[in-house]
């Protein structure tokens, strides 16, 4: 394993084997997720679980620490690559030869953490966190979900953040087991495939909840 | 017998080159160490000579003048590489290879050379599969073959239409490794302008650094020339822009005789002129003779109408189509040699049949094989062909056909080597197309490679140890000697007087002049009147290019235009020679096509009796005649007798 | 045609260098783009101007010696060639087109649009090689390749070193160069043997000359005038990292 880590192939590998990390991540949080619509009695059972099970309580910290590694090392490889044409041409023309967000992950990456800022702010400081520090969560976690998401403004911007995700998702995915090497002519394909079909399950889930949620409000259901 | 000694063995021809082997002496290991080699040329003769002479321990230095070694021109070899494998179970041998190659050069090569040749092209496949060549294979894993002009054996070897690109690479590869090994040091981006004797020994060479202008000294106890050829003499040709003969044109002014220098080979199959404004012209592989045929319309009103663009080539009908290569020579077909193709498709254009705008052209048609084979299994085989010819004319052949004309592409003369590939100089050496020694007066399709690699890797290794084992004793060539003094301040002259000049002509309007002469009567048919018409054109172009070029820049800079100067001062000096070597030779053999010497059915007339030999020029001096040489070329395997392409 | 060309001068590897406008006319849309070059600085030294350096040699789209990028592309507005064999008919009259060199931190500008790509052949040297000496090797068909190894080694030698894959590469990343080669050598049993110390040295030059990162963005394929896919990245990738777990 030598060296393995200081290498280009290495780092990108961190990139990689993170990235993956976290897809597995978004599928579970999107599966707590949708336990909203099984009313306010099954999401408060669903974070009643997720605060008190063993297992995902040692994960927390490793999720966060797959958060960190993600992070640290998109800039770390970023600031590299710059450095690899310090003189720029004047005139690029991209579009014709890759996606674009293939060529802009790390700025979506950005947008991304920026929102996640926001995120962990709103809800899970209410939360999950309340458990480690020993503070005290919020008692009706539905009701903090459904109040945060009445506002249409807040929405709009949730949203954004979720295709942001998107983009990124669509090339990260494929991208991860390229990296690994797992793949040939013909799989190149089917990952691409495989990571539209995810990365919209991932962007349409995340999307309908606050959009349900929203929608009952302005109709005066909830 | 002559100055000219070519030091072929005794003995049956089958057991020349292993009793040679054992006879000649050998350097050890803690000696090798002590020698330097230069090697001048990075193709298929240069890389592979480096590499080998690099693994038997010598110190090695390679020169280039492009950018890395593996720029250089063997690199566009398209079609594959000729081996006596028998693979194919078609009764292919040594003999049969060799026998193709005497006769295919029209029985102007030596029997010893070419048989080694043959004898050694087994040796070439193995070694480049070991290398990872990726050639073609079949689905049971094994070599697969396609057929060239001149064989009726199926024994070219190839991988897709990219046979020199591979072969190329593998060679370079070797080099690689030695270069990280530390035995061979490469110098990229340097020319050789000159080579320096002491005491009539080669003994290094000057250079300049195309980057910086710096002209240095370089000192070995060999040298080795792998510059190629030097058929950029007609300004357009299939060479590469940067091909030139100056590398070898310096040894012949330094006393390595020049043999055959007329002996050039003009494709077949080139994708004609389109205009004045062209500086390159481009190859389309003999390989594509293997499935596509060659024809003009029988008829001048189809001819008019095809000009006019009034009709398309596949719209006349197959009754109104003159297949004339099949017609003329049935047994070969459209795989008759490259000199009888090319001279045919003269013919047709001369006598008005030719099917572009400028008349310059002949169809090369697949329409019979995909109809037979379907278009996969023609796109499979000449894919990347078909796609660069679209490319470059914006014609699909899968639907026209090709238009080609004959263009320069080989030159078979160069400088004249003995059977150890030494020149009349004593260490030095020329390998490849840079010597003469192995396709007589016209190449088979697919043998270049085959003798780049063969006297690289097979030849030269063995019989530089030879001369080198009467060297050990020398130390370190010293370069502070008045010699390396003398050449130096000669190359420093001669760039100061071309920058000095600044004439009203750029280097390419002069090299236009002279490739126009070098192809109106130097060209694909040569006459007495023509030659001597152009010997004096020559004289006259060659002074106006000292008295008005213009050479912008500095030496001290990169600076093309000074390097094009320096090639074509010399190829001013070489196209005279190779219009002496075409007047003086009264017959008409291979690519050098004499109108007054040719047989009732318009074939080339040789005069055995006269002209059997080698004809090599000494350098007699600036402005002075070049003394012709003779080497009678004796065949003692090989009846000789008239090409019969018919039957 | 007439054009208008902005081509970027720089007189040698320290100069800053500057763009300079130049017009050529009456230019054939049959003429290649290179000729088209020629017929300008044959008109430059005409003018007493200094001609403009570029590189090239074959002109046959397999020597990889030209090296332009033209109009924001690696070998000009056209797919799956180089820039010997653009044609100027992909051009409009009176268009305006942009000419730079190379831009890498690994392929300095030497003068004007012709760059020193020598990183490339050190690469090679590290380890782009089989090592077997000459003579003494096994009869060729001694060892049956399975067509389909054959076949995708031939797709990964066709590279032919221009380098358009770092030009093009957002990050100048060389890892389309070095899969290549890795890639046709690993699929063949004679540069099996070798293959994990041949992904290494080659990753470890590559990284050690200033070549960036892959990020998997594809465009170096797109841009390849061969068309060699990233597949072959995928395989260095797993060379390299299976490599490297074993040590």
């Amino acid at each position: 394993m030598s060296n393995l880590f200081t290498s280009s192939i290495g780092k990108k590998l961190v990139m990689s084997l993170s990235g993956l990390f976290l897809i597995v991540f978004l599928l579970v949080h999107l599966g707590a997720n949708l336990t909203i619509f099984g009313g306010e009695e099954a999401y408060n059972a669903m974070c009643n679980f997720m605060d008190t099970n063993i297992f995902i309580r040692i994960m927390v910290p490793v999720l966060a620490a797959g958060f960190i590694i993600h992070i640290l090392y998109a800039f770390i490889l970023t600031l590299k690559n710059r450095t690899a044409r310090p003189v720029r041409y004047s005139v690029q023309n991209l579009s014709k030869s890759s996606e674009w967000e293939s060529r802009n992950m790390f700025v979506l990456g950005i947008i991304i953490l920026g929102f996640l800022f926001i995120h962990l702010f709103d809800f899970w400081s209410q939360m999950q966190l309340q458990h480690f520090t020993g503070g005290t969560p919020t008692s009706n976690p539905y009701e903090l979900v459904v109040d945060k998401f009445s506002n249409v403004v807040f929405v709009c911007i949730y949203i954004i953040w979720i295709w942001a995700l998107w983009f990124h998702l669509r090339h990260g995915f494929w991208s991860a087991f390229h990296t690994i090497g797992l793949d040939n002519q013909i799989w190149i394909k089917r990952w691409k495939c495989i990571a539209n079909i995810y990365a919209f399950v991932v962007a349409i889930g995340f999307t309908i909840i606050p959009l349900y949620v929203v929608f009952q409000s302005l109709c005066g259901l909830a | 017998m002559s100055i000219l000694d070519s030091k072929i063995p005794a003995g049956p021809l089958k057991d020349k080159w292993s009793k040679h082997k054992a006879d000649i002496k050998v350097v050890s290991p803690a000696n090798k160490r002590k020698l330097d080699i230069i090697v001048v040329g990075t193709g298929l003769g240069g890389a592979s000579a480096a590499a080998s002479l690099g693994e038997l321990g010598y110190n090695v230095k390679v020169f280039c003048i492009s950018d890395s070694p593996r720029r250089a021109h063997s690199i566009a070899a398209q079609g594959g590489i000729n081996a006596a494998k028998n693979y194919q179970n078609d009764n292919d041998s040594t003999y049969r290879l060799f026998y193709d190659t005497i006769k295919g050069g029209d029985y102007r090569a030596r029997e010893a050379n070419v048989y080694r040749l043959a004898e050694v092209s087994n040796l070439i496949i193995d070694q480049c599969v070991a290398q990872g060549v990726p050639f073609a294979r079949d689905y049971g894993g094994l070599l697969d073959n396609r057929s060239f002009g001149g064989a009726q054996v199926s024994r070219t070897f190839y991988a897709r239409g990219q046979t020199g690109q591979q072969l190329l690479l593998g060679a370079y590869a070797a080099l690689n490794r030695q270069i990280a090994k530390g035995s061979v040091k490469s110098y990229p981006r340097h020319e050789m302008l000159d080579l320096v004797l002491v005491d009539g020994k080669a003994r290094g060479i000057i250079t300049r650094n195309l980057v910086t202008g710096e002209i240095e000294r370089f000192g070995a106890h060999a040298v080795v020339l792998a510059s190629g050829g030097y058929g950029n003499v007609f300004f357009l040709s299939t060479n590469a822009m940067n091909s030139n003969g100056s590398a070898a044109w310096q040894c012949y002014k330094k006393g390595a005789m020049f043999a055959n220098p007329c002996f050039t080979q003009i494709h077949p199959t080139c994708i004609p002129v389109h205009g004045t404004q062209q500086s390159k012209l481009t190859l389309m592989s003999e390989s594509l003779r293997n499935d596509g045929r060659i024809w003009v319309p029988k008829k001048k009103e189809d001819v008019e109408k095809l000009r006019k663009k009034q009709i398309k080539a596949s719209q006349i009908p197959e009754e109104d189509r003159d297949y004339y290569l099949e017609r003329r020579y049935p047994a070969f077909g459209n795989l008759v040699p490259r000199d009888v193709a090319s001279r045919a498709a003269k013919e047709r254009c001369d006598a008005g049949f030719g099917v572009n705008d400028t008349g310059l052209a002949v169809f090369l048609d697949f329409s019979t094989a995909i109809n037979r084979l379907g278009k996969n299994i023609i796109e499979q085989r000449y894919g990347n062909l078909f796609q660069m010819y679209e490319k470059i004319t914006d014609v699909n052949p899968y639907e026209e056909p090709m238009m080609i004309y004959p263009a320069v592409h080989y030159t078979m003369g160069g400088i004249w080597v003995d059977y150890n590939l030494m020149t009349t100089i004593p260490g030095l050496y020329a390998l490849g197309e840079a010597n003469f020694s192995d396709h007589g007066a016209n190449r088979l399709g697919a043998s270049a490679l085959m003798q780049g690699l063969a006297d690289g890797y097979f030849v030269i290794p063995y019989t530089i140890g030879d001369y080198l084992s009467k060297d050990i004793q020398t130390p370190k060539i010293d370069t502070n000697t008045p010699e390396f003094e003398a050449a130096e301040k000669a190359v420093r002259e001669k760039i100061d007087k071309l920058l000095h000049m600044q004439g009203n002509l750029s280097v390419d309007d002069l090299h236009k002049k002279l490739g126009h002469i070098m192809w109106e009567h130097v060209g694909m048919a040569r006459n007495k009147k023509g030659l001597e018409e152009a010997i004096t054109l020559i004289q006259e172009v060659r002074k106006e290019f000292w008295e008005n070029v213009r050479v912008p820049g500095k030496n001290e800079e990169f600076n093309q235009e000074l390097e094009k100067a320096i090639r074509l001062a010399d190829f001013l000096e070489m196209g005279e020679l190779m219009a002496r070597d075409a007047l003086n030779r009264n017959e008409s053999c291979g690519g050098h096509f004499r109108e007054e010497y040719q047989t009732e059915e318009g074939e080339a007339l040789r005069d055995d009796e006269n002209y059997k030999y080698v004809a090599v020029w000494e350098y007699k001096g600036q402005n002075e005649t070049p003394e012709l040489h003779k080497e009678e070329l004796v065949f003692e395997n090989i009846k000789v007798a008239q090409r019969n392409y018919k039957d | 045609m007439n054009l208008k060309l902005k081509i970027w001068r720089q007189k040698n590897a320290k100069d800053s260098g500057r763009f300079e406008e130049y017009h050529v006319e009456n230019i054939s849309p049959d003429t290649s783009f290179l000729e088209m070059l020629d017929i300008l600085n044959n008109n430059l030294i005409h003018e007493g101007k200094d001609p403009v350096v570029f590189d090239h040699d074959g002109r046959e789209g397999i020597c990889g010696m030209c090296s332009l990028f033209i109009d924001g592309r690696a070998h000009g507005p056209d797919d799956d060639i180089t820039t010997c064999q653009l044609h100027m008919r992909k051009f409009k009259d009176g268009d305006t087109i942009t000419i730079e060199p190379w831009r890498s931190a690994a392929f300095p500008v030497i003068k004007d649009l012709a760059v020193d790509r020598s990183a490339f052949d050190k690469i090679l040297q590290a380890g782009g090689f089989i090592s077997v000496n000459t003579g003494g090797v096994p009869d060729a068909n001694a060892i049956p390749i399975p067509k389909k190894d054959a076949d995708e080694a031939m797709d990964a030698s066709a590279c032919i070193g221009c380098g358009a894959c770092v030009a093009t590469c957002k990050n100048g990343s060389a890892m389309l160069f070095v899969a290549a080669r890795v890639s046709a050598l690993a699929k063949l049993p004679q540069g099996r043997i070798e293959a994990s110390r041949r992904a290494k040295a080659m990753v470890a030059k590559m990284d050690e000359l200033g070549f960036g990162g892959c990020t998997n963005t594809g465009a170096c394929e797109a841009e390849c005038p061969k068309g060699i896919s990233i597949a072959h990245i995928a395989r260095l990738n797993r060379e390299f990292i299976c490599a490297k777990l074993k040590d």
